[in-house]
């Protein structure tokens, strides 16, 4: 759109005609104090914050809904403009409680903000206030009424954002509430999106409320670790007796691609790393019982085990399981021990998505693979299978909200009735498993029609349907685990017409996509190189095995046979997870890796205690391949990273670990001045981070010494990594492949999660608990799909 | 649930008079409530289905105008004026004289269901205050006889 000039308190302002005035004044930094006004939902005009004076217009003028124009003169701040907001924030004061000291905002509060920045401190209203107690409106839903200032922020996200339109505005003027959707409770979402956009502290969560104040805590942004979509969360932290609590999950900074969303699992599903099960002592099974032990003890006993098999019995005879929440520098650092030290291929993850042969179809091409962000600016998605409602929630937002903000065209083919249907173009119902006929379909097999034809859609709709898309540009295709093998392949033939159309392949856990990169397969190392053959990592890692090794179901088959005599499993639970027969194993000395005694953990020789992906740092890449960095925040004593784990395994089996991570070799870290004010600093660094097995690369347990080997070798994963320490999420590309193909697309599980489950997860997370249970109350008020 | 076909003839007339289904909110919760009585939580889930709201989405609209409810009120809805005109000519007293006569106070419903009582705001009769409504129809320059007057008529006609 062409630009407009105006001037904003003597400064020249330019900006796109169309731009709202309160938005033209941020580019200059110039910030217009408001309340109801929100980037991204619709306009309100509500509270009256935001006056300014515009040359030629009679009165003050909202900002947020003042449409700039050429020649504008605007004045942001003058004595009868103060003066104005001074008294807007005197009538809101009215009837506020002013329970500042024990309400939940206080301290990241905007209308303490604003009173300090105004100085309405004295009221002239003698009335009583009007007093209403807090209700509780869900598990996670809290309401002060009192303490509204009607902004409607949270009305317009649930409904405008989610879509989900739990929340409404009731009676008028002074009388005017906000009201859940079922009289005194809500059926809702439970995102919690209503309670961080709240400017005040009317809103509050279960999760957090009346535990801490905002100053008391650490901050830490990283990423979550629920669902494969990637969201970036700031975990707030204190000191407890056990070492560091999470207390609180949001992303009110707005960082990362999901801007301020989290759907419930991302924002309050991180308490399962306080769960009173958690295992804080290794466990050896003595006399048929999981007993406590030493580390040293449990280490000695692996390393001796793992390598009398290997040398008696060859590598072939022992099985690694690996893990989807794990980061990739662990997921890497196994496949690597599993090669060089253990000498198997007999390598395997929980798979939820085909990601080989999407590696194998766009191998040769530039930018075939959509980033998240993408999603939110593509102007047509297709969506074939899948529910991301429920499964891809931070997905659905994009998808919901590039729709509704850039009117993209959605076309949904799916088996259900899926709730993005409310904003497609054209929504498509097909029988359940017809997944792959569409893929065949579309990519020119007009047989398949015959077995997509129903009532509602002929033969003829079907190929104007496929034309329309034909027609698309830079259309995105998104496609759950119901495309896989051919059809996915198919897919990616027919995507390949289209110019500048890219692909999503939904795969379920936070790691998944890392897990598969980094090459936690049988046949393929990372980067989706063959085990046979001579790759650079053939170059670099030395002697490794060639033949293609067993996949989990072989590995299951040559434990019954007793020819497995190892299992080393990691942030895995195969047993509870997959179905596998937990008496499969009994001839093997399995050792598992994990929070809790899993299924699997159970009918473990040794179980060593993990600490989760909130505990520690790497990087993890989500289902459309962005790559971004894990921080640690939460710490719980007696636990250690996998990353360690795997070191001191090696270790213990008289492994040179610096062939396996080559650290040292890095410059030695400055640590801060020696003197000075910040003197402090070098020994506060050096200490902490000793502690934490996490010097700049002077130690064995330091994961970036692996993050400089995967983006060296790692085809995409070459991104930059200012920009990946800076935060942001970096698209990796599969262009550079490597090229294998072998795979078995039938072992691949969906977790099939929904909204409040989150595999074995979120089975310790009493929030998700608590939400269900809270549901199933009510069984007759299904909540919407 | 069942409406009336008058009810029906009404509302397929209106709804497409309207740009989107959602404007015909209003009228047809007249028509609904001057049916059934009220706006009973049948009748908001039966309206909002028709008209794609939520059921919420149609609570917020109620609860926004005084003269819909979603409480039973008695057959004849007496809403006196106590605003400014009425209350310089008397509004108050003809309230007050209602709440005697009726036992009722705002808000109150007589026990045989034939009265329910209000104080409102301005009804727009200012010229002629003081004012009441009664459902539909306005009843000006009152006084406490002609007040009761009326009520008996109401009765009257009742029982008719
Ligand atoms: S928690 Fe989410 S879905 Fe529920 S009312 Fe708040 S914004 Fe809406
Ligand atoms: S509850 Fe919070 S977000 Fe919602 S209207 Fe009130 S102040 Fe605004
Ligand atoms: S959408 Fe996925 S990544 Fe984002 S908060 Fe929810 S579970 Fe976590
Ligand atoms: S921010 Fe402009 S009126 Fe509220
Ligand atoms: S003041 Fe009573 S009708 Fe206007």
């Amino acid at each position: 759109m062409a630009d407009v000039t105006l001037t904003v308190d003597g400064k020249k302002v330019t900006a796109p005609a169309g731009t709202l005035l309160i938005e033209a004044c941020k580019t200059v930094g110039i910030e217009v104090p408001s309340f109801c006004y929100y980037p991204g939902l619709s306009l309100c005009g509500a509270c009256r914050m935001c006056l300014v004076k515009i040359e030629k217009m009679p009165k003050l003028q909202t900002a947020c809904t003042t449409v700039i124009s050429e020649g504008m003169i605007v004045t942001s701040d003058s004595e009868e403009i103060k003066q104005a907001r001074k008294s807007m924030i005197e009538l809101l004061l009215g009837n506020h409680p002013l329970d500042c000291p024990v309400c939940d905002a206080g301290g990241e509060c905007e209308l303490q903000d604003m009173t300090f920045s105004y100085g309405a401190a004295e009221s002239k209203f003698m009335e009583a206030k009007n007093h209403k107690d807090e209700q509780q409106w869900s598990p996670v839903v809290f309401f002060d009424r009192p303490r509204c200032i009607l902004c409607y922020r949270c009305v317009r996200v649930c409904g405008e954002g989610m879509d989900v339109w739990a929340l409404g505005v009731q009676n008028r003027g002074v009388s005017s509430i906000i009201a859940p959707n079922k009289e005194d409770h809500l059926e809702c979402e439970e995102c919690g999106m209503c309670i961080d956009i709240c400017p005040v502290g009317a809103l509050t969560s279960g999760a957090y409320r009346y535990k801490t104040r905002p100053w008391e805590m650490k901050h830490v942004g990283t990423i979550c670790t629920h669902c494969g979509d990637g969201c970036k969360t700031t975990l707030g932290v204190r000191r407890a007796d056990t070492g560091m609590e999470i207390v609180r999950g949001d992303n009110r900074d707005k960082s990362g691609t999901n801007g301020d969303f989290l759907c419930i699992k991302g924002r309050y599903a991180f308490d399962f790393a306080n769960h009173e099960e958690r295992l804080s002592r290794p466990l050896i099974r003595r006399d048929g019982k999981l007993t406590p032990s030493t580390w040293e003890e449990a280490f000695e006993l692996i390393g001796k085990k793992f390598a009398e098999v290997r040398d008696r019995d060859g590598g072939a005879a022992i099985g690694v399981i690996g893990s989807t929440r794990t980061t990739n520098e662990e997921n890497y650092l196994l496949s690597k021990f599993a090669r060089v030290v253990l000498k198997t291929n007999n390598v395997d993850h929980h798979r939820t998505a085909d990601f080989p042969v999407l590696a194998a179809a766009v191998r040769d091409k530039a930018d075939a693979t959509a980033s998240m962000a993408d999603v939110f600016t593509a102007p047509a998605i297709l969506l074939i299978g899948n529910n991301p409602t429920e499964q891809h929630p931070l997905l659905a937002w994009q998808i919901r909200n590039n729709v509704r903000l850039h009117r993209a065209r959605l076309y949904v083919i799916n088996s259900n009735p899926i709730k993005l249907r409310q904003q497609a173009t054209s929504f498509t119902e097909i029988a359940a498993g017809a997944e792959g006929k569409v893929a065949a379909f579309l990519n020119g097999a007009d047989a398949a029609v015959d077995v997509l034809v129903n009532s509602s859609m002929d033969r003829e709709a079907w190929i104007a349907l496929r034309e329309k898309l034909r027609g698309e540009q830079n259309l995105a295709i998104v496609f759950g685990s119901e495309i896989h093998g051919t059809d996915l392949s198919n897919l990616v033939k027919f995507g390949s017409g289209i110019s500048g159309a890219k692909f999503v392949c939904l795969a379920d856990y936070a790691n998944s996509r890392g897990a598969a990169d980094m090459g936690l397969y049988p046949d393929l190392l990372p980067g989706y190189h063959p085990t046979a053959g001579n790759s650079e990592f053939h170059r670099e890692w030395g002697d490794i095995p060639q033949a293609a090794g067993l996949d989990l179901h072989g590995m299951v088959d040559a434990g019954k046979a007793g020819k497995l005599k190892v299992l080393y499993v990691i942030g895995s639970n195969p047993v509870g997870r997959l179905n596998i027969d937990p008496f499969a194993f009994s001839k093997s000395f399995v050792v598992v890796q994990d929070m809790f005694l899993t299924e699997t953990a159970v009918m473990a020789d040794v179980v060593l205690p993990a600490a989760n992906a909130y505990e520690k740092s790497g990087t993890f890449t989500n289902t459309c391949g962005d790559l971004q960095l894990v921080k640690k925040a939460g710490e719980v004593t007696g636990t250690k990273a996998d990353f360690e784990m795997i070191v001191r395994v090696a270790d213990a089996m008289g492994f040179d670990v610096r062939k396996l991570v080559p650290f040292g070799g890095g410059t030695h870290a400055d640590m801060g001045q020696s003197r000075g004010a910040q003197s402090g600093e070098a020994d506060r660094h050096a200490v902490w981070l000793e502690a934490h097995g996490l010097e700049p690369k002077m130690s064995p347990f330091d994961p970036t010494t692996i993050l400089d080997e995967i983006q060296r070798l790692v085809p995409g994963y070459d991104v930059s990594r200012m920009d990946l320490l800076a935060g942001n999420s970096q698209h990796t590309s599969l262009a550079k492949a490597g090229s294998g193909v072998a795979h078995r697309p039938e072992s691949i599980a969906p977790a099939n999660d929904d909204l409040f489950s989150s595999g074995t997860l979120g089975r310790y997370s009493r929030t998700l608990k608590s939400v269900v249970e809270s549901h199933q109350v009510k069984p007759a008020e299904v909540a919407a799909d | 649930m069942r409406f009336s076909d008058e009810f029906e003839a009404r509302f397929a007339e209106m709804v497409p008079h309207y740009p989107t289904k959602r404007s015909a909110l209003v009228p047809t919760l007249l028509y609904a409530q001057d049916e059934v009585g009220f706006l009973s939580d049948e009748v908001i889930q039966e309206l909002a289905g028709r008209l794609d709201l939520t059921e919420l989405e149609v609570r917020n609209v109620i609860s926004y105008y005084s003269m819909l409810t979603t409480k039973p009120r008695g057959k004849f809805n007496v809403q006196v004026c106590t605003n400014i005109s009425c209350l310089v000519r008397g509004g108050e007293e003809i309230l007050h004289h209602c709440a005697k006569k009726l036992g009722v106070g705002h808000k109150g419903t007589t026990a045989d269901g034939l009265f329910s009582l209000e104080e409102v705001e301005c009804i727009g009769a200012c010229s002629w205050a003081p004012a009441a409504q009664v459902n539909y129809d306005f009843h000006e320059n009152l006084t406490t006889e002609k007040i009761d007057k009326v009520l008996d008529e109401y009765r009257k006609k009742a029982t008719q």
